[in-house]
Protein backbone atom coordinates (compact mmCIF):
# COMPACT_ATOMS: atom_id res chain seq x y z
CA UNK A 1 0.00 0.00 0.00
CA UNK A 2 1.57 3.40 -0.87
CA UNK A 3 1.86 5.27 2.05
CA UNK A 4 -0.52 8.31 2.04
CA UNK A 5 -2.82 9.72 4.99
CA UNK A 6 -6.10 8.91 3.65
CA UNK A 7 -9.02 10.22 5.80
CA UNK A 8 -12.90 10.50 4.38
CA UNK A 9 -14.50 7.45 6.22
CA UNK A 10 -17.93 9.16 5.83
CA UNK A 11 -19.66 7.87 9.02
CA UNK A 12 -18.38 10.47 11.36
CA UNK A 13 -21.95 12.19 11.80
CA UNK A 14 -24.24 9.14 12.36
CA UNK A 15 -21.94 7.06 15.24
CA UNK A 16 -21.78 10.68 16.75
CA UNK A 17 -25.63 11.22 17.01
CA UNK A 18 -26.21 7.42 17.41
CA UNK A 19 -23.84 8.13 20.63
CA UNK A 20 -25.81 10.72 22.06
CA UNK A 21 -29.32 8.99 21.28
CA UNK A 22 -28.24 5.99 22.78
CA UNK A 23 -27.09 7.71 25.87
CA UNK A 24 -30.16 8.95 26.35
CA UNK A 25 -32.16 6.27 26.03
CA UNK A 26 -29.66 4.53 28.60
CA UNK A 27 -30.21 7.53 30.98
CA UNK A 28 -34.58 7.48 30.22
CA UNK A 29 -33.91 3.58 31.22
CA UNK A 30 -32.02 3.76 34.40
CA UNK A 31 -34.71 6.32 35.53
CA UNK A 32 -37.48 4.21 35.17
CA UNK A 33 -35.47 0.63 36.19
CA UNK A 34 -34.56 2.76 39.73
CA UNK A 35 -38.13 4.01 39.51
CA UNK A 36 -39.55 0.76 39.53
CA UNK A 37 -37.12 -1.15 41.54
CA UNK A 38 -38.46 1.45 44.44
CA UNK A 39 -41.56 0.61 43.76
CA UNK A 40 -42.21 -3.00 44.05
CA UNK A 41 -41.20 -4.98 47.35
CA UNK A 42 -36.89 -5.73 47.21
CA UNK A 43 -36.66 -9.35 46.28
CA UNK A 44 -35.73 -11.49 43.69
CA UNK A 45 -39.22 -12.75 42.76
CA UNK A 46 -40.95 -9.35 42.65
CA UNK A 47 -38.07 -8.06 40.28
CA UNK A 48 -38.01 -11.17 38.26
CA UNK A 49 -42.14 -10.57 37.51
CA UNK A 50 -41.38 -6.59 36.57
CA UNK A 51 -38.75 -7.91 33.73
CA UNK A 52 -41.25 -10.90 32.65
CA UNK A 53 -43.28 -8.56 31.65
CA UNK A 54 -43.33 -7.79 27.71
CA UNK A 55 -43.31 -3.79 27.67
CA UNK A 56 -40.19 -4.03 30.41
CA UNK A 57 -38.67 -7.39 28.93
CA UNK A 58 -38.64 -5.29 25.27
CA UNK A 59 -37.10 -1.67 27.00
CA UNK A 60 -34.46 -3.81 28.93
CA UNK A 61 -33.32 -5.78 25.46
CA UNK A 62 -33.27 -2.67 24.01
CA UNK A 63 -31.62 -1.04 27.11
CA UNK A 64 -28.56 -3.78 26.25
CA UNK A 65 -28.68 -3.37 22.34
CA UNK A 66 -27.88 0.64 22.93
CA UNK A 67 -25.18 -0.38 25.74
CA UNK A 68 -23.46 -2.35 23.33
CA UNK A 69 -24.04 0.53 20.40
CA UNK A 70 -22.68 2.75 22.67
CA UNK A 71 -20.23 0.54 24.04
CA UNK A 72 -18.93 -0.05 20.69
CA UNK A 73 -18.47 3.56 18.96
CA UNK A 74 -16.54 4.45 22.86
CA UNK A 75 -14.33 1.71 22.29
CA UNK A 76 -13.80 2.21 19.18
CA UNK A 77 -12.86 6.30 19.85
CA UNK A 78 -9.96 4.68 21.87
CA UNK A 79 -8.54 2.31 19.95
CA UNK A 80 -8.28 5.17 17.40
CA UNK A 81 -6.84 7.61 19.60
CA UNK A 82 -4.35 5.38 21.14
CA UNK A 83 -3.64 2.25 19.19
CA UNK A 84 -1.72 3.20 16.30
CA UNK A 85 -0.60 0.59 13.88
CA UNK A 86 -3.52 -0.40 11.52
CA UNK A 87 -2.81 -4.47 12.01
CA UNK A 88 -3.71 -4.36 15.56
CA UNK A 89 -6.63 -1.33 15.63
CA UNK A 90 -8.09 -3.80 13.06
CA UNK A 91 -7.46 -6.56 15.36
CA UNK A 92 -9.04 -4.80 18.07
CA UNK A 93 -12.02 -3.17 16.32
CA UNK A 94 -13.13 -7.29 15.64
CA UNK A 95 -12.59 -8.15 18.46
CA UNK A 96 -14.62 -5.75 20.43
CA UNK A 97 -17.48 -6.42 17.75
CA UNK A 98 -17.62 -9.92 18.77
CA UNK A 99 -17.68 -9.76 22.36
CA UNK A 100 -19.69 -6.95 22.20
CA UNK A 101 -22.36 -9.18 19.74
CA UNK A 102 -21.79 -12.00 22.51
CA UNK A 103 -22.81 -9.93 25.68
CA UNK A 104 -26.03 -8.76 23.69
CA UNK A 105 -26.58 -12.34 22.56
CA UNK A 106 -26.16 -13.14 26.35
CA UNK A 107 -28.60 -10.26 27.35
CA UNK A 108 -31.12 -11.52 24.68
CA UNK A 109 -30.87 -15.36 25.76
CA UNK A 110 -31.62 -14.52 29.89
CA UNK A 111 -34.19 -12.35 28.90
CA UNK A 112 -35.94 -14.55 26.53
CA UNK A 113 -35.34 -17.21 29.39
CA UNK A 114 -37.28 -15.41 31.58
CA UNK A 115 -40.89 -15.85 30.32
CA UNK A 116 -40.00 -19.19 30.23
CA UNK B 1 9.45 50.38 44.49
CA UNK B 2 11.91 47.12 45.08
CA UNK B 3 12.62 45.59 41.65
CA UNK B 4 11.24 42.07 41.15
CA UNK B 5 14.26 39.40 40.36
CA UNK B 6 12.25 36.35 38.28
CA UNK B 7 13.43 32.79 37.96
CA UNK B 8 12.75 31.65 34.64
CA UNK B 9 13.50 27.63 33.67
CA UNK B 10 13.62 27.59 30.00
CA UNK B 11 12.85 24.45 28.15
CA UNK B 12 16.38 24.15 26.00
CA UNK B 13 17.06 21.81 22.75
CA UNK B 14 19.27 22.20 20.12
CA UNK B 15 19.24 18.74 17.77
CA UNK B 16 22.37 19.40 16.24
CA UNK B 17 24.13 19.65 19.82
CA UNK B 18 22.57 18.44 22.54
CA UNK B 19 21.68 14.50 22.98
CA UNK B 20 18.51 15.37 24.67
CA UNK B 21 16.22 18.28 25.96
CA UNK B 22 17.16 19.95 29.05
CA UNK B 23 15.88 23.07 31.15
CA UNK B 24 18.09 25.76 31.97
CA UNK B 25 17.65 28.09 34.98
CA UNK B 26 18.30 31.70 34.49
CA UNK B 27 17.06 34.71 37.10
CA UNK B 28 16.02 38.48 35.69
CA UNK B 29 15.57 41.71 37.41
CA UNK B 30 12.81 43.02 35.62
CA UNK B 31 12.58 47.41 34.99
CA UNK B 32 9.27 48.98 35.56
CA UNK B 33 8.57 49.17 32.36
CA UNK B 34 8.99 45.32 31.67
CA UNK B 35 5.19 44.84 30.89
CA UNK B 36 4.78 41.71 29.13
CA UNK B 37 6.69 37.99 29.12
CA UNK B 38 8.12 38.61 25.57
CA UNK B 39 9.77 41.61 27.29
CA UNK B 40 11.48 39.34 29.72
CA UNK B 41 12.22 37.10 27.12
CA UNK B 42 14.14 39.50 24.74
CA UNK B 43 16.29 40.65 28.13
CA UNK B 44 17.02 36.68 28.78
CA UNK B 45 18.07 36.32 25.33
CA UNK B 46 20.82 39.55 25.93
CA UNK B 47 21.60 37.12 28.99
CA UNK B 48 22.08 34.00 26.65
CA UNK B 49 21.84 34.73 23.23
CA UNK B 50 21.86 31.39 22.13
CA UNK B 51 17.87 30.94 23.54
CA UNK B 52 15.44 30.79 20.59
CA UNK B 53 12.29 31.83 20.46
CA UNK B 54 10.04 33.57 17.35
CA UNK B 55 8.63 36.61 17.97
CA UNK B 56 7.32 39.54 15.31
CA UNK B 57 4.62 42.16 15.97
CA UNK B 58 4.84 41.90 19.95
CA UNK B 59 0.96 43.04 19.97
CA UNK B 60 -0.56 39.92 19.69
CA UNK B 61 -1.24 39.90 16.27
CA UNK B 62 1.18 37.75 14.20
CA UNK B 63 0.68 34.66 16.51
CA UNK B 64 4.53 34.15 16.80
CA UNK B 65 5.67 33.78 20.40
CA UNK B 66 3.09 31.20 21.15
CA UNK B 67 4.40 28.67 23.90
CA UNK B 68 4.17 26.54 27.29
CA UNK B 69 3.86 28.89 30.18
CA UNK B 70 3.74 27.18 33.21
CA UNK B 71 1.80 24.35 31.77
CA UNK B 72 -0.47 26.53 29.86
CA UNK B 73 -0.06 27.52 26.27
CA UNK B 74 -0.16 31.44 25.96
CA UNK B 75 1.51 34.06 23.81
CA UNK B 76 4.87 35.86 25.14
CA UNK B 77 3.55 39.36 24.66
CA UNK B 78 0.01 39.16 25.95
CA UNK B 79 0.91 37.56 29.07
CA UNK B 80 0.85 40.49 31.91
CA UNK B 81 4.56 39.43 34.12
CA UNK B 82 2.19 41.03 37.10
CA UNK B 83 0.22 38.07 36.67
CA UNK B 84 3.08 35.26 36.75
CA UNK B 85 4.78 33.97 39.71
CA UNK B 86 7.78 34.57 40.42
CA UNK B 87 9.12 31.45 38.96
CA UNK B 88 8.05 30.75 35.40
CA UNK B 89 8.62 27.60 33.32
CA UNK B 90 8.50 28.03 29.58
CA UNK B 91 8.27 25.42 27.08
CA UNK B 92 7.52 24.79 23.11
CA UNK B 93 3.98 24.00 22.52
CA UNK B 94 3.37 20.78 23.15
CA UNK B 95 2.59 17.67 20.57
CA UNK B 96 4.89 19.24 17.67
CA UNK B 97 8.20 18.50 16.79
CA UNK B 98 10.86 20.79 18.60
CA UNK B 99 12.96 22.93 16.03
CA UNK B 100 15.01 24.41 18.37
CA UNK B 101 14.41 25.23 22.11
CA UNK B 102 11.02 27.46 21.88
CA UNK B 103 10.37 26.98 18.42
CA UNK B 104 8.14 24.02 17.12
CA UNK B 105 7.52 22.75 13.72
CA UNK B 106 4.01 24.11 12.18
CA UNK B 107 3.46 22.00 9.13
CA UNK B 108 1.26 19.77 10.26
CA UNK B 109 -0.68 22.78 11.90
CA UNK B 110 -0.65 24.71 8.83
CA UNK B 111 -1.43 21.55 6.97
CA UNK B 112 -4.79 21.02 8.11
CA UNK B 113 -5.47 24.62 7.90
CA UNK B 114 -4.53 24.42 4.30
CA UNK B 115 -7.07 21.11 4.19
CA UNK B 116 -10.24 23.16 5.26
CA UNK B 117 -9.55 25.77 1.69
CA UNK B 118 -9.17 28.63 3.62
CA UNK B 119 -10.61 31.32 1.48
CA UNK B 120 -14.28 32.07 -0.45
CA UNK B 121 -15.28 29.76 -3.19
CA UNK B 122 -17.44 31.85 -5.47
CA UNK B 123 -17.71 30.98 -8.79
CA UNK B 124 -20.19 33.37 -10.45
CA UNK B 125 -19.01 36.07 -12.05
CA UNK B 126 -17.94 39.18 -9.01
CA UNK B 127 -20.46 41.88 -8.76
CA UNK B 128 -18.66 45.56 -9.85
CA UNK B 129 -18.57 46.73 -6.55
CA UNK B 130 -19.06 43.81 -3.68
CA UNK B 131 -20.66 40.85 -2.40
CA UNK B 132 -22.76 42.46 -0.28
CA UNK B 133 -23.77 40.77 3.42
CA UNK B 134 -26.71 41.66 5.58
CA UNK B 135 -25.33 43.09 8.67
CA UNK B 136 -27.14 40.05 10.33
CA UNK B 137 -24.64 37.52 7.99
CA UNK B 138 -21.55 39.55 8.94
CA UNK B 139 -22.29 39.15 12.38
CA UNK B 140 -22.45 35.31 12.43
CA UNK B 141 -18.41 35.90 11.19
CA UNK B 142 -17.54 37.80 14.52
CA UNK B 143 -16.12 35.41 16.82
CA UNK B 144 -14.41 33.46 13.74
CA UNK B 145 -12.21 35.60 11.73
CA UNK B 146 -10.06 37.26 14.22
CA UNK B 147 -7.99 33.86 14.69
CA UNK B 148 -4.34 34.78 14.29
CA UNK B 149 -3.03 30.91 13.75
CA UNK B 150 -1.12 31.10 17.18
CA UNK B 151 -1.54 26.94 17.65
CA UNK B 152 -2.08 27.60 21.03
CA UNK B 153 -5.74 25.61 20.67
CA UNK B 154 -4.51 22.99 18.50
CA UNK B 155 -1.07 22.06 20.61
CA UNK B 156 -3.24 21.90 24.01
CA UNK B 157 -5.78 19.21 22.47
CA UNK B 158 -5.14 15.68 23.40
CA UNK B 159 -7.41 14.74 20.09
CA UNK B 160 -4.47 16.82 18.37
CA UNK B 161 -1.86 15.29 20.39
CA UNK B 162 -3.14 11.55 19.04
CA UNK B 163 -3.87 12.12 15.57
CA UNK B 164 -2.37 15.47 14.37
CA UNK B 165 -1.78 14.13 10.79
CA UNK B 166 -5.68 13.45 10.69
CA UNK B 167 -8.05 15.56 13.30
CA UNK B 168 -7.68 18.97 11.85
CA UNK B 169 -8.03 20.35 15.01
CA UNK B 170 -9.20 23.78 16.90
CA UNK B 171 -7.90 26.30 15.18
CA UNK B 172 -8.38 24.51 11.51
CA UNK B 173 -11.96 23.90 12.51
CA UNK B 174 -12.83 27.77 13.34
CA UNK B 175 -11.35 28.58 9.88
CA UNK B 176 -13.61 25.92 8.17
CA UNK B 177 -17.26 26.94 10.06
CA UNK B 178 -15.56 30.76 9.30
CA UNK B 179 -16.25 29.69 5.48
CA UNK B 180 -18.99 27.74 6.02
CA UNK B 181 -21.25 29.86 7.64
CA UNK B 182 -20.09 32.68 4.69
CA UNK B 183 -22.98 33.49 2.77
CA UNK B 184 -20.75 34.63 -0.02
CA UNK B 185 -18.78 31.19 -0.38
CA UNK B 186 -20.85 28.14 -2.40
CA UNK B 187 -19.01 25.51 -1.21
CA UNK B 188 -21.19 24.79 1.90
CA UNK B 189 -22.21 21.19 0.79
CA UNK B 190 -18.35 20.11 0.12
CA UNK B 191 -17.05 21.58 2.91
CA UNK B 192 -19.28 19.94 4.84
CA UNK B 193 -18.39 16.54 3.13
CA UNK B 194 -14.89 17.36 3.52
CA UNK B 195 -15.40 16.99 7.21
CA UNK B 196 -17.79 14.30 7.68
CA UNK B 197 -15.56 11.84 9.02
CA UNK B 198 -14.34 10.21 11.94
CA UNK B 199 -11.04 12.08 11.85
CA UNK B 200 -11.39 15.07 10.56
CA UNK B 201 -14.38 16.39 12.78
CA UNK B 202 -15.48 13.78 15.01
CA UNK B 203 -12.22 13.43 17.41
CA UNK B 204 -13.31 16.59 19.00
CA UNK B 205 -14.68 15.35 22.34
CA UNK B 206 -15.49 18.59 23.63
CA UNK B 207 -12.19 18.55 25.97
CA UNK B 208 -12.74 22.43 25.58
CA UNK B 209 -8.60 23.47 26.30
CA UNK B 210 -9.10 25.66 23.27
CA UNK B 211 -11.40 27.51 24.79
CA UNK B 212 -9.31 28.27 27.67
CA UNK B 213 -6.16 28.53 26.17
CA UNK B 214 -6.99 30.74 22.87
CA UNK B 215 -5.35 34.31 23.51
CA UNK B 216 -7.81 35.89 21.50
CA UNK B 217 -10.76 34.66 23.18
CA UNK B 218 -12.35 32.58 20.60
CA UNK B 219 -14.30 29.74 21.22
CA UNK B 220 -13.40 27.22 18.75
CA UNK B 221 -16.04 24.57 20.66
CA UNK B 222 -19.24 26.20 19.58
CA UNK B 223 -17.51 26.73 16.57
CA UNK B 224 -17.28 22.89 15.72
CA UNK B 225 -20.87 22.51 17.78
CA UNK B 226 -22.47 24.68 14.75
CA UNK B 227 -20.62 22.58 12.21
CA UNK B 228 -22.36 19.33 13.48
CA UNK B 229 -25.78 21.47 14.01
CA UNK B 230 -25.27 21.94 9.89
CA UNK B 231 -24.49 17.98 9.30
CA UNK B 232 -27.35 17.13 11.47
CA UNK B 233 -30.01 19.86 9.37
CA UNK B 234 -28.06 18.27 6.18
CA UNK B 235 -28.63 14.67 6.93
CA UNK B 236 -32.16 14.67 9.29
Amino acid sequence: MVKRNVVGAHYGLRDWIAQRATAVYMVLYSVIFVLVSLAIPSEHLSLRAVLTAPCMRFLTLLFFLTLCYHAWIGVRDIFMDYVKPLGLRLALHVAAILVLIGYAAWAAKILLLLGA
Amino acid sequence: MSKRTMRFKVYRYDPDRDAKPYMQELSLELEETDKKLLDALVKLKTKDDSIAFRRSCREGVCGSDAMNINGKNGLACLTDLSSLPDEVTLRPLPGLPVIRDLIVDMTQFFNQYHSIKPYLVNDTPPPERERIQSPEEREELNGLYECILCACCSTSCPSFWWNPDKFVGPAGLLAAYRFIADTRDQDTNARLDNLEDPYRLFRCHTIMNCVDVCPKGLNPTRAIGKIKDMMVARAV
